[in-house]
């Protein structure tokens, strides 16, 4: 029999509890069965939800920014590839490990990375971390993906300005949405990481250039890698532009600045196109549209030069002596003076206590209105000027255009100061005194202009009275329909004189170049007008020009318009801390008008053709 | 008598449904792991052919333990027991590390896990220890064996391998419920409070915050699933979940395919087959664990004496603790513990162990029908 050391009743026992096992065991296989179909059966379709949208990523596919192009068709924003670098936070194991992976990796910096990946929104949705990357560096990457789960290289356009610095100011720069633009409504089909333009015209047309993202899912396994991908609508391509500007007449005018600092603008008086608007010193927006650090950012804004300042638009100066144009029209017009009427200039004027000098010691003894402008004698304006009130020149200043902007479509464009009595009150909280109209009537004291608006004045003029608003594009691509739509000019406004007031005034100009104080503005291709202008910008003057600190020297000025008989172009020159107009304004303005000229405005351009343009690689991923 | 002739006349025991539900199984494991691991390159070999591998050498340790004599093998259960403690302790300072844990010795290009081998060494000590006299009264019913056990599950749990030391304190529980104690409520209890708690856990765990659970957890297994925030239990859900009745197919499931579940091919192989084969096909799997659970049963009680007998159910508890645990881990209804399915997951320690343990039983079987021994 069995041999056993229990006794018989006890194994028996174990009989029935192997029997209560059994029955334990179909409980919980029952149980277990139980919860399976609880979780396939019940909550199943559930869960294949969960599962398809564990497996696939929604990527955004960044549009292409529309293009820009000058008014003859030369390029001067365009895309190219570059590497942009993606972490997807739902695939990141540990955060702070792959931040400094990355740091070592690509020498980022940690707390920059950290915050880009802290910006609030779904864990789906990829962050860009890093763009313009290198190809050594998004190599890098690639091989390490493995070990850096969530991390995405992805090929995207750059922004690029084949013609480096030229046109800066007007064509402005792109850069990544910041966290208080995407609160705007303006911006709110966009999202982090979406490039945008932060200045100028990419900024104020952004809307048009932008395009429209589209969208792809992509079935990632749980390291974030690609496995398939669909495209779910496609990215609208932005709509491309065409500039008023002429790419040569604005090198041109960028290189007669040079070193110095000061602008250039040149219009069309006709319609109020912006050929040439330069302003230097200059920034090159390819560098602004990529990454900067915290450094760069500090050293730019604090350049003293201030190269982030259109001074075109910009930059507010006293007119100086052109403001004695709309002083002439205004002497006409009130019947202040007759064009033959004459003042008595002894090189000085009497007012109250002080004696105003004229610029001429000795002064230009017994002057009309022609001579006036022409030997720009400031007494003669002191005296108008006194005689007609700050009132009445302030309403003229108006009507050319000066105390408000010209409504160039750039951002932040400066509005000058036409100054009043009302408005000294209004901002300085002081009385008008007297003596501050006879300051004002040759252009100094409180009133300032942008040299654009100098161009308008001079632009109105020559265009007897009809005044254009600026403008820097004239024609909109549409990419979606292929429609090219013409931008109308835009009047801003009427300076109502009698046509012999302008036929007077144009007159008095073109003597300022053939044998006033412009001579050097002469040229034997073409008649110019014109008038030189010196902004004071220390009050005191003791000495030689020579003798005092650059910076506190004058700025010359120098407006013109040509051909005299039927203007095509006019100028406005400003030199900063250059001195006289008429030397060193007038011969850039010239020059300006005698290219302009010449250009055969159909011949086929090439921008990196321009001498001085670097040419830009497009095939190859160099770190520019 | 006759249906013990005709058993005997064939292959002494060698009972043929047994061995078909073992096979059938492990052919589920071979191609689960085949289809999770397919690209996946370990070293030169596929998994699944070193699965199949570990299968020959755990079909080798089968055929040896039914051919054997388990009341040979119950006399040297005190000596494997003090080696198998002795290994346990060096692999604490020798043993390989992964994933934050100490568990394996490395011999060559292979190594192996002492911890899955100490659980049958267990049953076999315990069988040896009960089966050799009448233990009576509780100090040499309870506190002595559990003197027993405890080295082995301190060494075990110090590794730490929180599923392995589960199955030590589960094969005690299960081999002092066959033999019995004064109250059998104690032993029952137990066994079932461990099986049963995978069901309990959801309402309890569910009610906890998960800085909570993290911390517990952390306690009780750190390391196991280092984000800590029951990323392989949520994705194990899913996979299983998202399977439904049919499931996606051979290679369709894109949890386990796509990397989401993590332990694809080891201890969330369950996960990989529910979501490939749905819960029409957990329903066979687990019709075949029962199948051969069942027949284990069955052989033991008819086993011929108290050894036979007390190993057969310790078998079959650690069989069915391990089955249990798994799939109640892998379904969300426990914490995740890291405890192999039998036969189904990829492991060259647990393939070879369970399949020894099967022998044995068979072994069992086969001696019951022969006079002498």
């Amino acid at each position: 029999m069995l041999s056993t050391n229990y006794p018989e009743t006890e194994f028996g026992d174990l009989h029935r509890r192997l029997f209560a096992l059994r029955v334990g065991l179909l409980l919980v296989v029952g149980l277990l069965g139980l919860r399976l179909w609880h979780l396939q059966i019940l909550e199943g379709p559930y869960y294949r939800d969960l599962s398809e949208n564990n497996r696939t990523r929604q990527v955004l596919l960044e549009p292409a920014r529309g293009l820009i192009y000058d008014r003859n068709g030369v390029l001067l924003a365009n895309n190219v590839s570059s590497f942009s670098l993606y972490v997807t936070l739902e695939d990141v194991k540990d955060r702070e490990v792959l931040i400094q992976q990355l740091s070592e990796l690509l020498g980022l910096d940690p707390t920059l990375v950290r915050k880009k990946l802290a910006i609030k929104g779904s864990k789906l949705l990829p962050r860009k971390i890093k763009d313009r990357m290198t190809l050594r560096d998004a190599t890098l990457v690639e091989s390490r993906r493995l070990d850096m789960p969530g991390v995405m290289i992805q090929v995207e356009s750059q922004r690029n300005y084949p013609g480096g610095l030229i046109a800066s100011h007007l064509l402005g720069y792109v850069g990544e949405i910041s966290a208080d633009q995407l609160e705007k409504p303006e911006f709110a089909d966009l999202h982090q990481g979406s490039i945008v333009g932060q200045y100028g015209i990419e900024k104020s047309y952004d809307r048009h250039m932008r395009g429209m993202a589209g969208q792809k899912n992509v079935e990632v396994d749980a390291l974030g890698h690609e496995k398939k991908s669909s495209v779910i609508e496609k990215p609208q391509a932005g709509n491309d532009l065409y500039l008023t500007i002429d790419v040569r007449l604005q090198k041109l005018a960028e290189d007669l600045l040079g070193e110095e600092q000061g602008a250039i603008v040149a219009l069309d008086p006709n319609n109020g196109d912006i050929l040439a608007m330069a302003s230097r010193p200059a920034f090159d927006p390819n560098v602004l549209s990529r990454e900067l650090t915290a450094k760069q950012w500090v050293e730019i804004v604090q350049d003293e030069g201030r190269p982030l300042n259109n001074r075109a638009s910009q930059g507010q100066y006293p007119p100086g002596s052109i403001f004695k144009i709309p002083m002439a029209v205004a002497a006409l017009e009130t019947k202040t003076m007759s064009p033959s009427s004459t003042v008595h200039c002894t090189g000085g004027y009497q007012f109250g206590k002080r004696l105003y000098r004229d610029w001429k010691a000795g002064g230009h003894g017994y002057v009309d209105l022609h001579n006036a402008l022409v030997h720009s004698c400031d007494v003669y304006f002191y005296s108008i000027g006194q005689r007609m009130g700050i009132d009445v020149i302030a309403e003229f200043g108006k009507d050319f255009g000066l105390g408000r902007p010209t409504g160039v479509e750039l951002p932040s464009e400066r509005s000058g100061i036409m100054p009043t009595p009302a408005w000294k009150q209004k901002v300085k909280r002081e009385q008008w005194l007297p003596g501050e109209t006879i300051s004002a009537a040759i252009g100094q004291g409180f009133v300032t202009v942008t040299p654009l608006q100098m161009a308008s004045i001079i632009g109105t003029v020559a265009n007897d009275g009809v005044n254009y608003r600026p403008r820097l594009v004239q024609a909109v691509m549409d990419r979606a329909t292929g429609n090219l739509q013409e931008l109308p000019a835009v009047p801003r406004g009427k300076v109502n004189a009698q046509p012999e007031t302008f036929r007077i005034i144009k007159d008095a100009l073109a003597d300022v170049v053939t044998k006033g104080t412009a001579t050097r503005a002469r040229s034997s291709m073409v008649t110019i007008g014109g008038k030189t202008g010196t902004a004071q910008v220390a009050a005191l003057r003791t000495g030689p020009e020579e003798s005092i600190p650059k910076k506190f020297r004058d700025h010359a000025w120098f407006v013109a318009f040509a051909p005299v008989e039927s203007p095509k172009i006019v100028v406005a020159v400003l030199a900063e801390h250059m001195g006289h107009g008429g030397v060193a304004a007038a011969p850039l303005a010239k020059e300006v008008i005698e290219t302009y000229m010449k250009l055969a405005p159909q011949a086929p351009v090439v921008i990196s053709e321009l001498s001085g343009v670097s040419r830009h690689d497009r095939s190859s991923f160099k770190d520019s | 008598m006759i249906d013990r002739l005709t058993e005997h006349r064939g292959l002494d025991g060698f009972d043929i449904r047994y061995v078909s539900l073992m096979l059938a199984i492990l052919a589920i494991g071979v191609l689960s792991i085949y289809s999770v691991t397919q690209g996946q390159q370990n070293g030169l070999t596929p998994y699944y052919l070193k699965q199949l591998m570990w299968i020959g050498l755990g079909a080798a340790a089968f055929l040896i333990m039914w051919a054997s004599d388990y009341h040979q093998l119950a006399r040297f259960a005190y000596p494997a027991y003090a080696f198998i403690l002795l290994m346990l302790v060096f692999v604490l300072f020798e043993g390989r590390t992964s994933k934050g844990a100490q568990r394996w010795i490395a011999m060559g290009p292979l190594s192996f896990q002492p911890s899955e081998f100490a659980k049958l060494i267990l049953v076999l000590v315990l069988a040896h220890y009960y089966s050799k006299a009448p233990r009576v009264g509780w100090l040499q019913r309870v506190i002595v064996p559990g003197l027993l056990v405890l080295p082995g599950l301190l060494l075990i749990l110090k590794q730490p391998d929180l599923g392995s030391g589960l199955s030590f304190v589960a094969i005690y529980a299960a081999m002092l419920l066959m033999v019995g104690v004064r109250s059998q409520a104690i032993g029952f209890i137990l066994l079932f409070g461990i099986m049963l708690f995978p069901f309990a856990w959801e309402g309890v765990w569910g009610s906890l915050h998960d800085y909570q659970r993290q911390r517990i957890m952390a306690f009780v297994d750190p390391g196991y699933d280092p984000s800590g925030k029951g990323y392989h239990a949520l994705q194990s859900k899913i996979a299983i979940g998202s399977g439904e009745l049919l499931g996606k197919g051979l290679y369709g499931g894109t949890q386990s395919q796509l990397k989401f579940l993590p332990e694809g091919h080891t201890d969330f192989v369950f996960a990989v087959f529910a979501e490939e084969w749905g819960f029409l096909g957990v329903l066979v799997l687990l019709g075949l664990f029962v199948g051969l659970i069942w027949l284990s049963l069955e052989i033991a009680s008819k086993a011929k004496d108290q050894l036979g007998a007390l190993l057969a159910a310790g078998i079959v508890a650690m069989l069915c603790f391990c089955v249990v645990v798994n799939i109640g881990m892998t379904a969300g209804m426990f914490p995740i513990v890291g405890i192999p399915l039998p036969l189904v997951s990829y492991g060259g320690s647990a393939t070879i162990m369970t399949m020894a343990s099967l022998g044995l039983l068979l072994n069992v079987k086969r001696k019951r029908l022969s006079l002498f021994y």
